[in-house]
This record gives structure tokens, C-alpha cells and sequence, in this order.
């Protein structure tokens, strides 16, 4: 304890936490007492994803400290607690709360704060900023009484916070000193078009407006007075004017400063005091201050370098071009956006029925592209940012870059003349280099990369880049990636699953034959069981296809290590009368089954026998009760809480929804398990957001997630579409399980296939929602198809006094298997050891 | 297994139809549990015998597995852990060391026979 050096970081910020980050997995944070002081009272979150926050309200939402980190790696958090002063000739730090703390080294990541020009009646009430998630709280508390907002400021911060005023359902305006949008990023034929479009969707934009004055208004809570004279009146005023270093410990502490404010830091972020380094937005480089998170994170990075002296990455400066979605509308800046290069020459293509505009900046010889705007649509981002930050030899003609592609002719940027240096994750840095490594290394597909790499997982506008980066390396490389099902057919799942549909094949057999080869075997068997019974809904134990079912569709039951089978019957949304309480408790009793509780509320039933299963079964179905397919590849369960009609939090009928969710889709077969839940309120309770699809109950109806898992690798579901009514998220749920069902792999969760699709989750919505593919009505039809012809499996076995004979242990023998044997452990069976039942021979 | 002289004494153990073409049963032989499989091979009715105890997983379980092929051998999946077996010598594909016994089996008019 002694020999480690105090280490304060000061700012609890995503630059402060991501530098934390770096320092744990240097490897040497073993080495440092390290403590931490936050002003804000919750631990780091996302502040480029701030808006995110209106989704649910709730800071988990934006959260970026898993829980448990800082005491697992041995870091004190003090939240709500700020550094007053430092004293560097004592080297101690003393913050608000009183603690007086020795140090060895700073790290300063304070951030900034959001200037307000001091125009008279700036401090009125009902005026705010737009940084924190408490001044979110306090907007959101605002708009319930007001009508009308306004944003001062039409930089990319001020149109996020026009947009969460859109959302609160303000009549919201723009109010912007200079006469576009956007100033520093766009010149003005983007800042025309952008315009536009943000007025397309309802937002009032005025521009060229200096406010001279904010006082009572007669209409509304403000007046607005501008220097031409005009007025506007609103309830709600968000100050986004710019940022300012929140420099003030390093000023009082002596540091060296800019001369507008900022700490001076060097390439290894230093300040002038050397045991101090300064990181993020209130550091100064090269008299720049660098207001965006990948600079920031790169700061971070080369700090804690020079610390720990693990690595050499210093900072030297950062290109500041952006990508980024306003209010779904694609804004990209690159470089010399305005062409202020002495002599440089600029294309510009303007599209008005599409409200496209697009410019690139290239140097007097058409050589070398020094910068780009792109509003409407980005997709050329990618490769033109690589073109400027390489200086790669644009080809002749380079108008063409951003020229519609009429003939299919290709002529953007070739990867394979990317050099290996081309950072193609900028959020992430990570390089091309780290690409080829990881296919190297045995990615082949975009999730292994993510997986990897973390590449295309901050922003992800890289991704289409990304993948094209891999796959010319697969290509390169001769490796065909083989994704055939199995050595008997040469086929995806996909491709077989349209085989079925488009040939309307109805056995194994014939597949075989007209598609395969040999006799099959464990992969594919099972595999063309569930396309069979995705596609006609088969009753799965028709001859002749209960040859291709696992053991466990085939004794419907999954199969326990020792041979025996566990029993869940259905009990959806896990609501259950205690009659059939009761049922299940006696049946458990007369057949001495083990008896637990599931994750996903119902009663998992272990230790049947394969012949107890039929008399089980019988007792069960006469009860009322429906097999659960616990067994299947198909619908398990949709979790749900009790809703509105007993918690005094619920806005929705969740149970009620639950239900006709578990009904409707149950006896879905489909790729891999799908597990639901719905929540009555944004309070949770039924865990939606770990599922592959998870419903939550708003005041205006539903919020849909996608493709959320527990289990191995868990992952939170995405927000796929919002407030919507019960019809449209059952038409989009449909939509999404069938599509699902076409085209993922073999035991592919939904998770896994959407981060494997270009697009991931946009390109998702623009199919489900938007019908991009025009496909949404088959997918409705196969689905409606599905659910009219369910039947309970067990039902329909029992029926069959043929299909009762499978169940006996021996086909020559009423005897069961005499190498199931079980012992008690509390008050319940369980599979006795290895070692027991050797015990148990040797007594014999 | 002594029986040298081909002498072999076959019994009865079920019909055919017992078995569904390209499925196993577990039938008791001897005081020993035998998963026997019927599988059609090219239009030609094969039929296998080998034992229904698992070595993976300790379970009397192969009679439950999927039968199929891998590089031209006939093989049962084990249902737990999914291990194949040579389903004509009771070899393991995935470890060498370990097989399984099998035993002489045959069709006898519509009944199925085991041999020691």
C-alpha cells in the first residue's frame, strides 16, 4: 500500500472514465491509491448519446460504468464532490465535501461548461442548458407546462437540443447568430439544404438573429428581442451558444492557460506542472480546444501512456470531421469544409427532390481532397474521409465521388490501396492494420470484428467500411468463407430456407435428394425440422419427421445429464391460478419430481422418466395446461409484470399484452430460442431490455426493443420504435420474427444476426418499418399462417396411441433404466454422483 | 463372443416395425442395455447394434441420437453431448480412444435378432 503513488483524477466524465479505462487495462493501475472526484452525482455517462436519455428517461439508459467496476479495480468514486483547490506546493487536493487528499500525480478532466452570453434576462427562470442529465430533468419538468421552446444556438448541439424540445412536443424554434446552421461544420449550400430539411420536419428555423434582450412575454413566458427588431415569444429557453473550458482549479492552481481560457497541455498532455496532465474538453492544444469525444479519448489514451509508460501514443491534434445524424437527417463535415485553401478547387452536387447536397473541396490539381460537406446522405463519408486523412491520389474526374452511380460503375475508394495506418474507427481508433489482424486471427464475419476490434460500435459509421475492409481481405487472403450448413448440404440455412419455401418441399427426404447428399446427420436434420415447421408448421413428430428432431423435440423434454427428462409446462406471462398451482404441485408430488422455479416464470419439473413423460403429460393437458417448449428452438416465455391493473406505477394493461404476445407467437420454430417480456412502465420490472423482443408500456402506448440476450455474452435490446399502438408493434413484431426466421444462421440469436447485417439496427428498422424490401406483407401472411395452425405437441401425442410407444425405456422390455438413480438433497430428488452410485454397486 | 463355430444363437427381439426407418430403440439383451438402428442407405435397408451406454456422459442414452453420416460412416449423434459413433464398429469420430461394443444384429423374417 505504501509504495503505490496517489493518483487523483479529477472529473468523472466519458474522458475521465475512459482514461480509468486505459489505466486498467494497461495493466498498471495496481500501482496507483486511485480516487476520484465527480461533480455530478452519478458516475460517467454518455453525453454524445444524451438525447438517448428521453427514450427512457433513465440514466441507466447512457450509463457507461458497469456497476461494480471502479470497486472491482480498486477505485474510489466521490460523486457529488468537487475539487476546490490544489495546492502543489503541499501536492494535496481538497475538495467540497472537506477531504483533503495527498497527491502524486492529476490527472485534470473537468470538461466544459455551456457559455451563456450575458444578454439581459439570460438568468430568468425557465431558462436552461443543455449538458447534464439534471438539466434534462429540469427541460422535461418545464415542457409539461409550457408550449413553446426555443434553442439559442444551431450548432450540432443546439439542433440535438432542438430536438428533445420536438420531442417533449414544444413548438420548437432555432434561434442562430450566424446566417446558417451549422457555421463551423457546413457552408452555406448545406446549411440551405439542412435547413430545409429540419424545417421539413417542423421545426422553426431563424437565422442571422442576435438576441438582444429576454424579458416577460404577453403570450408566453419569454420575449425574445432581436437586434433587427423582431421578436418571438416562448415558454422554454435552451441556452446551446458553444462551450468553455472549466479551467478555473488550473487558473487558481497557476497553471499555464490559454489566453481565452483552456490548460496547456503537450503531446503527452502535460501541463505546465508535469505531475498534472489535463485531458478532454478543458485542455488546450497547439491553443486548440478540442470539443469532441474522439480527441478526447485519445487524449486520454496518450496520458495515461506517458504515466504508466506502458505505450508511446502521444496526441497530435485530431482531425475534427464529423458524421452524425440531426434529427435523422444525415450531416457529414470533412475537413476544409468551406474551401478556404488558397486556390483549392470544389464539385458540388445539389439534388432539391431528394434534398441531397454534397461538396468536395480538392486541391488546384484535382489530386488530393482537402474536404467535403454532405448533408441528406452520408454514405460517402467513410471512403472520402480516407481519401483526405491518407492523402491518397484521388482518381481523375473526382466529381465522380459524389455523382450518383447511374451504371453501377464503382468509383469510389478501393480498401485494398487504404494504407495499413488509415484509421477506420475513428470513436474506437481502430486502424485497418487491427482489421487485417483480426481476419488474420479468424474473423470472417462483421460481428467478429466488433467482437475484436470494438470497431463500428461507438457511432458505427464506419461500418459499411469495415466490412468492405473484410471482405477484401477474406477475398485476398483465398478464403472462401465456407458457410455451408453441414457436408451434406452446400447451402446457408438462408438459402435453404428459401428452397422449402419456393419449392414447397415438404420432407427432409426430398431435400435430400434434390439438394444434398449422403444421409444427413445431427446439423442438418434438426436444422430442416425447424425450416419445415418455420414454413408449413408441421406437427413436428409427423413421420418421417421426427427422425431429424434432437432428443429433446423429439420427448419434447429437455434431456438432463443422467437421461432423464424435466417437464415445463406453458404458463404465459407466468400468470397462473392456484388451481393449476396446485395441479402442478400434485403432479410433481405423485411423480417425486424436482421442483424449481424458472428465470423466465413458470415451473421447470426435473427427473421424468422418458416413460413417465406420456402419464405426466396426461395429467398435465387434462389440467388445462399447454406444453411450454422448453425443448425448442422456438417461443419460450414473455415475462411480464402485474401492469396497471394492481401497480400503482403502471400506464399499460402489460399483463394483458403479455398474454396475447405469448399466445400469438407460441410454437413459433425458429433459428434459436426467442425469449419476450413486457413491462407495465418504464420502471422495468419484467427486464424487457434483455430479451430478443421487450415491450415497454409508455403513456401513449408501447416502446419496442430488438435483439437484447442474457446468457454467455449478455447484451441490451435496441429501441426499435416508439409509442406505438397495440396493432402496429404486433404487425411489427411479426414482421421482425419471420424476417428473423428467413434469414439468420443456425442457432443464431437475434442479437448475433442483427450486429452480422450491414446497417444493423437501421437497416432492421428501414425493412420491419419502412418495408424497404417490399416483403413485410408475405412476412405478415407466413406469420398469420404459423399462428392459425398451432396445436399443443403433447396434445397432439397423446392422442396418438402409434406415437405412445416411443416413450418406453426398451422396445423388448417394461423395465426402466437402472442407471437412473436418484438421492435426496433438501427434501427433493437429484441425480445421485458418479461416486454414489459406485458406492451403491460395491453395497449390492 | 466365444462362439467360433458360427453357432451363434440369435434371438428375437422385436418387429421391425418396432423401429422406424432411420431411428434407434434401446432393447434389453443380456442384462446389457443395446441401441439398435435401422437406416436406409441408398434405397438399401441397413441395420446396426452397438452399445446404449455413452462414455461422455454416462447416460443409457445413444438409442437417442440422430443417425446420419460423416465422410461415408454411418454414425449416431450421442443426444448430450453430441459425439458421433461409428454405428458398424462403435468407434468414437472425435476420440480415438474411445468405443463402444457392438453387437451382431440382423433382420429374421419381420423380426429383429441379437447375437452375442
Amino acid at each position: 500500500m505504501s509504495n503505490k503513488s496517489n493518483l487523483v483524477v479529477i472529473g468523472n466524465g466519458p474522458v475521465g472514465h475512459h482514461f480509468l479505462e486505459s489505466l486498467v487495462q494497461s495493466g498498471k493501475s495496481t500501482d496507483y491509491n486511485i480516487t476520484v472526484f465527480g461533480e455530478e452525482p452519478r458516475p460517467a455517462y454518455d453525453r454524445v448519446h444524451l438525447t438517448a436519455w428521453f427514450e427512457t428517461r433513465d440514466a441507466a439508459a447512457i450509463n457507461m460504468v458497469e456497476d461494480g467496476y471502479y470497486p472491482a479495480n480498486d477505485i474510489t468514486l466521490y460523486t457529488k464532490d468537487k475539487v476546490l483547490a490544489i495546492d502543489r506546493s503541499a501536492k494535496t487536493v481538497t475538495s467540497e465535501s472537506g477531504k483533503v487528499l495527498s497527491y502524486d500525480k492529476i490527472i485534470l478532466a473537468t470538461g466544459s461548461f455551456p457559455f451563456v452570453p450575458p444578454v439581459p434576462g439570460h438568468d430568468r427562470e425557465n431558462i436552461f442548458v443543455y449538458r447534464t442529465i439534471e438539466d434534462l430533468e429540469a427541460i422535461t419538468a418545464a415542457a409539461e407546462k409550457g408550449k413553446t421552446g426555443a434553442v439559442i444556438g444551431g450548432g450540432l448541439l443546439g439542433l440535438e437540443a432542438a430536438k428533445a424540445l420536438k420531442d417533449l412536443d414544444l413548438e420548437t424554434h432555432v434561434v442562430e447568430f450566424a446566417p446558417r446552421l451549422m457555421a463551423v461544420q457546413i457552408d452555406d449550400g448545406g446549411g440551405k439544404m439542412l435547413r430545409k430539411k429540419i424545417e421539413d420536419l417542423g421545426v422553426s428555423v431563424h437565422t442571422a438573429k442576435n438576441t438582444k434582450n429576454i424579458s416577460d412575454g404577453e403570450n408566453a413566458v419569454h420575449k425574445m428581442s432581436f437586434a433587427d427588431g423582431q421578436e418571438l415569444e416562448v415558454d422554454i429557453i435552451v441556452f446551446s451558444a458553444g462551450i468553455r473550458p472549466r479551467d478555473e482549479l488550473a487558473k487558481s492552481s497557476e497553471l499555464k492557460m490559454g489566453e481565452r481560457g483552456g490548460i496547456v497541455i503537450n503531446n503527452q498532455c502535460q501541463t505546465s506542472d508535469k505531475d498534472i496532465y489535463a485531458i478532454g474538453e478543458v485542455a488546450l492544444w497547439d491553443n486548440k480546444i478540442f470539443g469532441l469525444i474522439a480527441p478526447g479519448n485519445a487524449m486520454a489514451k496518450a496520458a495515461c501512456d506517458h504515466l504508466t509508460g506502458c505505450g508511446d501514443s502521444e496526441f497530435a491534434g485530431a482531425d475534427m470531421s464529423t458524421k452524425l445524424k440531426l434529427m435523422g437527417v444525415d450531416v457529414a463535415s470533412i475537413g476544409d469544409a468551406h474551401g478556404n485553401t488558397p486556390n483549392s478547387r470544389s464539385y458540388t452536387y445539389v439534388n432539391d427532390r431528394d434534398e441531397v447536397y454534397k461538396k468536395i473541396v480538392v486541391s488546384s490539381d484535382d489530386k488530393y481532397l482537402l474536404g467535403a460537406v454532405l448533408i441528406g446522405d452520408a454514405s460517402e463519408y467513410g471512403s472520402l474521409l480516407q481519401f483526405m486523412l491518407n492523402k491518397m491520389e484521388l482518381p481523375s474526374e473526382p466529381e465522380g465521388l459524389i455523382l450518383p452511380q447511374v451504371d453501377g460503375q464503382s468509383t469510389g475508394l478501393g480498401v485494398d490501396a487504404l494504407p495499413d495506418t488509415a484509421q477506420l474507427c475513428s470513436c474506437m481508433n481502430v486502424t485497418k492494420a487491427d482489421v487485417v489482424c483480426a481476419v488474420e486471427a479468424g474473423a470472417t464475419t462483421i460481428g467478429d470484428i466488433k467482437d475484436a476490434t470494438k470497431a463500428a460500435t461507438g457511432c458505427g459509421g464506419c461500418a459499411a467500411l469495415i466490412t468492405q475492409v473484410l471482405n477484401n481481405q477474406l477475398e485476398k487472403n483465398g478464403v472462401e468463407v465456407n458457410t455451408d450448413l453441414c457436408e451434406h448440404f452446400a447451402y446457408t440455412r438462408q438459402d435453404l430456407y428459401n428452397i422449402i419455401r419456393i419449392e414447397k418441399i415438404q420432407s427432409f427426404e426430398v431435400l435430400l435428394e434434390k439438394h444434398g447428399s449422403g444421409l444427413g446427420c445431427d446439423i442438418c436434420k434438426p436444422t430442416a425440422a425447424s425450416l419445415l415447421a418455420s414454413c408449413w408448421n408441421k406437427y413436428i413428430l409427423e413421420k418421417p419427421l421426427h427422425g431429424l428432431q434432437d432428443t429433446n423435440d423429439y420427448f419434447m423434454g429437455n434431456m438432463q445429464k443422467d437421461g432423464t427428462y424435466s417437464v415445463v409446462p406453458r404458463i404465459p406471462g407466468g400468470e397462473i391460478t392456484p388451481d393449476k398451482l396446485i395441479v402442478l404441485g400434485e403432479v410433481a408430488k405423485k411423480y417425486n419430481l424436482y421442483t424449481k422455479i424458472t428465470g423466465g416464470q413458470r415451473v421447470d419439473l426435473f427427473g421424468a422418466r422418458s416413460e413417465e413423460l406420456p402419464l405426466i403429460w396426461r395429467e398435465l393437458i387434462d389440467a388445462g395446461f399447454e406444453t411450454g417448449h422448453a425443448y425448442g428452438k422456438s417461443l419460450r416465455t414473455v415475462k411480464s409484470c402485474v401492469g396497471e391493473t394492481w401497480c400503482r406505477y403502471g400506464v399499460q394493461d402489460s399483463m394483458g399484452m403479455s398474454l396475447l404476445l405469448e399466445n400469438r407467437y407460441k410454437g413459433l420454430r425458429s433459428p434459436h430460442k426467442l425469449k419476450m417480456a413486457v413491462s407495465g412502465c418504464t420502471r422495468e420490472c419484467a427486464e424487457a431490455q434483455s430479451k430478443d423482443v421487450g415491450v415497454i408500456a409508455t403513456e401513449n402506448g408501447w416502446n419496442m426493443y430488438v435483439c437484447g440476450n442474457g446468457g454467455m455474452k449478455p447484451r441490451h435490446a435496441d429501441l426499435f420504435a416508439s409509442d406505438l399502438d397495440d396493432v402496429t408493434l404486433i404487425k411489427y413484431i411479426d414482421r421482425l420474427f419471420m424476417f428473423y426466421v428467413r434469414t439468420a444462421d443456425r442457432l443464431q440469436r437475434t442479437s448475433v444476426w442483427m450486429d452480422n447485417m450491414e446497417g444493423g439496427l437501421e437497416y432492421l428498422q428501414s425493412v420491419i418499418i419502412d418495408d424497404k424490401l417490399e416483403v413485410c406483407a408475405e412476412l405478415e401472411k407466413e406469420m398469420s399462417l404459423v399462428v392459425d395452425s398451432y396445436q399443443c405437441e403433447w396434445k397432439s401425442t397423446l392422442d396418438d396411441p402409434e406415437r405412445m410407444k416411443r416413450f418406453s425405456h426398451f422396445v423388448n422390455s417394461d423395465q426402466s433404466d437402472d442407471n437412473v438413480v436418484f438421492t435426496q438433497e433438501r427434501k427433493q430428488i437429484r441425480p445421485k454422483s458418479k461416486n454414489e452410485s459406485i458406492e451403491l454397486v460395491v453395497i449390492d | 463372443m466365444s462362439n467360433i463355430d458360427q453357432q451363434v444363437a440369435w434371438i428375437d427381439i422385436c418387429k421391425s416395425e418396432d423401429i422406424l426407418p432411420n431411428m434407434g430403440r434401446c432393447a434389453l439383451f443380456e442384462n446389457e442395455q443395446v441401441a439398435i438402428f435401422r437406416v436406409i442407405e441408398s434405397g438399401v435397408e441397413k441395420i446396426y447394434a452397438i452399445n446404449n451406454h455413452c462414455p461422455f456422459s454416462q447416460a443409457n442414452i445413444i438409442s437417442r441420437g440422430i443417425v446420419g453420416c460423416l465422410s461415408n460412416k454411418t454414425v449416431v449423434a450421442s443426444p448430450l453431448y453430441k459425439q458421433h459413433f461409428d454405428l458398424a464398429t462403435g468407434q468414437c469420430i472425435e476420440d480415438e480412444a474411445i468405443s463402444v461394443k457392438t453387437y451382431a444384429v440382423r433382420f429374421e423374417g419381420d423380426m429383429i435378432q441379437l447375437a452375442a
